[in-house]
């Protein structure tokens, strides 16, 4: 008798023979690797020759700039994702790490973005100097500050939640620290840093395009990519190149989305942890199914994918197991003392410095200013979420009781939330500045623009999600109109809600910052608030009084989310949440 | 096919026939639950495991069985005493011991292949020798022709034969398994619980001895050697069993069916002072008039339920346990906290595994919901203090309100944080039914307002 086990049959030879699916693979490989070869080469570039070649506004050039853009794009996200590794697993890993590293997070998560840029863009210069790369960095940096945050958050909360059962396996096959990382905590995180990280690079977009053309003081930067672009059709007033950006980034976005983000979540649902066969809607990407059905394709990248695997196997020395007195002293209480002693000391030392600093240039009748500026924008961002609730609550809900619609709506309602809004903002100040409009007033949407989405998306997938007996129970005891929104509609899908207005209001404040002045031409136009006192700072070079706004506009985030949206949230998960 | 495995090879460190491996001595452990207070779950624990046998942990859930696995299996170090593997102290996951879960554990991302290789890569076992022998253990298992499939794919049953392969492909020389057949159906457990004892009996697993915790009887009087009983509160042995009888058992042999009486006559014995700790009853030895009592969150269905159950045929009001747990199918775990409830509110009386219906549970199953109420209502507040208490400080205050705070520091002064927490869900649960006192959870409070 032979032994025949599936895996070690070979495949059959006609498997070789290059399908169609095989050509179409190695037809973007080879395209995608081009591609990034160009424009890492582009990168490193002298800065010389950069500031002698001016944004060219033909749209031609079109698809040159957006592959600059791409690429910070994905630089970005590498760098967010090695962050998130590291930075995760310390806070997990070690319970005084985290007391120290879990609150440093929250905080910079509610740092306006662009305040980044201030701090960071001299330094990053004078890092190389003479070299189009500190300018790079500078703009990587800051698409890594609007994307780490979130996704470190939701690795570290993955590693939170590993289940015990296959923590304890992991031990008790004594598969050391470093293979139980890449077989059990990252593969469990996957899922959920995957979605996130998609998430936040919605976000990002806006700010890739923002950092793209920014000035702080003496130092701007002006890097070749559609944000620079529509720099440059701003001054020339040109409202066609706009038009001809808008549709580049449409297609960039889409090539993300198809290329990238579909395939990646589709693949990362073998990771669910659920062991139940059916759960949720499958994620499909034909990208995935192509790469899939192509077997010649597989076998030739299959040398790429054994480096990886190698290296998760490897052996990095034995669990290390201090001894029980070490143990003992080390995780006793006098040691939390004394550790939180040294952090106080440290945290109350900065603060100090901090305010030294300021407080050279800004006296407290700023502070005062500027907390009465925060008051402006504060009112903005309720009104206007309150306002885009009350359209797109009943819209979703709409929808997404109809599967139909909302198979094709969802995916539209999730792209537009990561098209860069600020794109579109020319063509509102075109439009204010026609026909005189209050700037207080008409200036105020724009926070909203973009991040509105996040709401629609959210109630629509919270209606889907609806359990078809609850809405069979209304219909037959004829619970109708207001009382159905009532009792049946606006509490199923209000833990949804939340979620997407949290996410909607975060992305306001940050918007603010470039919302509230807006430039057409020589045209300027300027509402009253923190955002445009942040930016007008900014654009002066004023580090202090920036980063005065910055703290301000931090306080108003967290006291906004403690005070009303986490309340709201715990309401919603406690009263509720249909599972 | 495979027909036979190859013959396994010898570790070195193998021990004479019926040498002791493992010897757990004065094992003592306890968990803090904030501030200085511990939770003492495993007090002195002595217990030895010689080479060729199967030894069963048998206790309810909360009598430190699992606890005394996981020490075994060096995933946590107890507060005191010691445990030898080989004559070596345990300090960490041992070489030679594997463990297979209640959960099955299988990393639902790897394939049933990758998941049964995994366990070798640690010990340093060539590519080419991890796959040969992880197909050996595949094969051994049952489970040839699903090597490729991913957890997911698969039925409980054919999930857990993964994690028994994954045990067995590292050739311990003992293998511990936390109720392994808990959490799966009825047939499928039998298959797998004969499947592995053939195996062993056969002398085709690469093993020395077999550790198991359950709560399942007869599953233990089929595959062990011996049963060890735990007592809870704190986990310590109650009794060692000794089982004789040959493999195959039949469960409907009289001496099989005795064994299992025994068992739960033991572990429902009225008098033997080791179990005093787990019986309800309020009286003089209880401090705090019965205040200290722990009780378990049982359904008031369930409860009138297995009343129910009682008063009908075959059994007319008394009741061998274990065989009502077999017409109902329910476990140890199961069914000895509602025994324990009902006896408690004196609707039932437990001794010798055996139960009988009183007077007050025949009328109570014979009245309809306003005398079923009634008459929990009155025995609550008579038999159970904590209840009791409730409604007189609920009646004594002029709001008729008190916090949830109120009570629950109250029992804290007798249990822990957990116990407490459990045992204020029973009796808000309880009281609910019985119409003694309303609960509001939104304000955490309790109250006398009738919301009709």
């Amino acid at each position: 008798m032979t032994v025949h086990h599936p895996s070690l049959t070979a495949i059959r030879p006609w498997r070789y023979v290059p399908s169609i699916w095989d050509t179409l693979i190695f037809a973007l490989v080879l395209g995608v690797v081009a591609l990034i070869a160009f424009g890492g080469h582009e990168t490193i570039q002298p800065l010389a020759v950069v500031q002698r070649t001016p944004i060219s506004l033909d749209p031609r050039m079109l698809p040159y700039y957006a592959l600059r853009t791409i690429l910070r794009m994905l630089a970005g996200i590498i760098c967010s994702l090695i962050f998130t590794l590291v930075y995760g697993t310390l806070a997990q890993k070690s319970r005084r790490a985290e007391m120290v590293l879990i609150p440093i997070l929250d905080i910079l998560q509610s740092l306006p973005v662009f305040t980044f840029i201030t701090v960071t863009l001299v330094f990053f210069l004078k890092l190389f100097p003479g070299s189009v790369m500190g300018e790079e960095l500078c703009s990587v940096f800051t698409i890594f500050t609007a994307q780490a945050w979130n996704m470190t958050f939701s690795f570290y909360q993955s590693l939170k939640t590993v289940p015990k059962d296959l923590s304890d396996v992991s031990d008790s096959l004594r598969l050391g620290g470093w293979r139980r990382f890449w077989t059990l905590e990252v593969p469990f995180a996957a899922p959920g840093l995957i979605w996130n990280a998609m998430m936040s690079m919605s976000g990002a977009w806006f700010f890739v395009v923002a950092s793209e053309a920014f000035t702080v003081g003496a130092n701007s930067i002006t890097l070749p990519g559609v944000g620079a672009y529509v720099n440059a059709a701003l001054l020339h007033e040109d409202l066609g190149a706009i038009g001809w950006a808008v549709l580049t980034m449409l297609v960039v976005i889409l090539i993300y989305d198809q290329l990238l983000f579909r395939p990646l979540v589709a693949w990362s649902q073998k990771f669910r942890v659920e062991l139940s066969a059916s759960d949720g809607p499958e994620a499909n990407s034909w990208l995935l199914d192509f790469f899939q059905r192509a077997r010649l394709a597989q076998r030739v990248f299959a040398p790429l994918f054994a480096l990886p695997s190698a290296v998760v196997r490897l052996r990095l020395g034995r669990p290390f197991r201090p001894s029980v007195v070490v143990t003992r002293a080390w995780e006793s209480r006098t040691t939390d003392y004394v550790w939180f002693a040294m952090i106080s000391g440290a945290g109350v030392w900065t603060a100090w410095q901090a305010v030294i600093y300021l407080s050279k240039s800004v006296g407290l009748a700023d502070v005062a200013l500027v907390f009465g500026l925060g008051l402006l924008t504060l009112t903005r961002v309720l009104v206007l979420i309150a306002l885009a609730s009350l359209v797109w609550v009943p819209v979703g809900v709409w929808i997404g009781l109809r599967p139909k619609w909302a198979e094709t709506v969802q995916p539209i309602a999730q792209f537009l939330a990561a098209f860069p809004s600020n794109l579109l903002f020319p063509v509102a100040v075109f439009l204010i500045a026609k026909y005189h409009g209050n700037a207080d007033i008409w200036l105020s949407p724009l926070i909203i623009l973009g991040t509105q989405w996040y709401i629609l998306f959210n109630v629509i997938a919270g209606a889907t999600a609806i359990p078809n007996d609850l809405l069979e129970a209304a219909d037959s005891f004829r619970v109708r109109g207001w009382n159905w929104w009532r009792k049946v509609a606006l509490p199923a899908v209000f833990p949804y809600f939340v979620t997407g207005a949290i996410t909607a209001s975060g992305g306001a404040w940050n918007a603010s910052i470039v919302a509230e002045v807006v430039t057409w031409g020589d045209k300027r136009l300027e509402a009253h608030g923190l955002g445009a006192y942040i930016g007008d700072a900014m654009n002066k070079g004023d580090m202090q009084r920036s980063i005065l706004g910055a703290i301000v506009m931090s306080i108003f985030v967290v006291l906004f989310n403690r005070l009303l949206w986490r309340p709201l949230f715990d309401f919603a998960a406690r009263r509720t949440a249909l599972n | 096919m495979l027909t036979t495995p190859n013959p396994t090879p010898l570790p070195p460190l193998r021990p004479q026939p019926g040498e002791v491996m493992l010897d757990v001595r004065g094992i003592r452990q306890a968990y803090s639950k904030g501030g200085s207070s511990t939770l003492l779950v495993l007090d002195n624990v002595n217990l030895q495991l010689r080479e060729g046998e199967i030894v069963g942990l048998l206790g309810r859930s909360g009598s430190g069985k699992s606890s005394l696995l996981r020490i075994v299996a060096g995933l946590v170090r107890p507060r005191g005493g010691e445990v030898t593997w080989l004559g070596k102290p345990i300090d960490g996951p041992p070489k030679g011991i594997a463990m297979v879960f209640q959960s099955f554990a299988l990393f639902p991302w790897l394939t049933v292949l990758e998941n049964v290789e995994i366990g070798l890569e640690p010990l340093g076992v060539p590519a080419a020798e991890r796959r040969q022998r992880s197909l050996e253990a595949i094969d051994l298992i049952g489970l040839d022709g699903f090597e490729n499939a991913y957890p997911k794919e698969l039925s409980g049953g054919m999930r857990q034969r993964v994690g028994f392969a994954r045990g067995l492909v590292v050739h311990p020389q003992l293998l511990l398994m936390d109720e392994p057949f808990s959490a799966l159906d009825v047939l499928t457990a039998e298959t797998l619980r004969t499947d592995l004892i053939d195996l062993w009996v056969e002398g085709r697993l690469p093993l020395r001895s077999i550790l198991l915790v359950t709560h399942n009887i007869e599953e233990a009087v089929l595959m062990c050697d011996r049963v060890v009983i735990f007592a809870s509160n704190p986990g310590r042995i109650a009794a060692e069993i000794k089982i004789d009888l040959p493999h195959p058992r039949n469960r409907s042999e009289p001496a099989f069916r005795q064994l299992v009486d025994d068992i739960y006559g033991r572990m429902t014995n009225p008098t033997d002072p080791k179990l005093r700790a787990e019986q309800m009853r309020p009286g003089a030895e209880q401090p705090g008039g019965g205040m200290g009592m722990t009780l378990p969150h049982v359904s008031t269905n369930l409860l009138a339920g297995l009343m129910e159950a009682l008063l009908q045929p075959p059994f007319d009001g008394k009741a061998d346990l274990p065989e009502i747990a077999d017409e109902l199918t329910m476990e140890v775990d199961e069914l000895f906290p509602l025994a324990e409830t009902l006896q408690l509110l004196h609707f039932a009386d437990v001794a010798h595994g055996d139960i009988r219906l009183t007077e007050m549970g025949r009328t109570f199953v014979d009245g309809d919901v306003d005398t079923r109420k009634k008459l929990f209502r009155e025995h609550l507040s008579a038999h159970v203090p904590i209840a009791a208490m409730i409604r007189r400080v609920l009646d004594e205050r002029s709001s008729h309100r008190a916090p949830y705070r109120r009570f629950s520091e109250e029992l804290e002064d007798f249990m822990s944080e957990e116990f407490a927490e459990e045992t204020l869900a029973a009796v808000i649960d309880w009281g609910r039914y019985a119409e003694l006192f309303a609960y509001d959870e939104q304000s955490q409070s309790f109250s006398l307002e009738d919301p009709a």
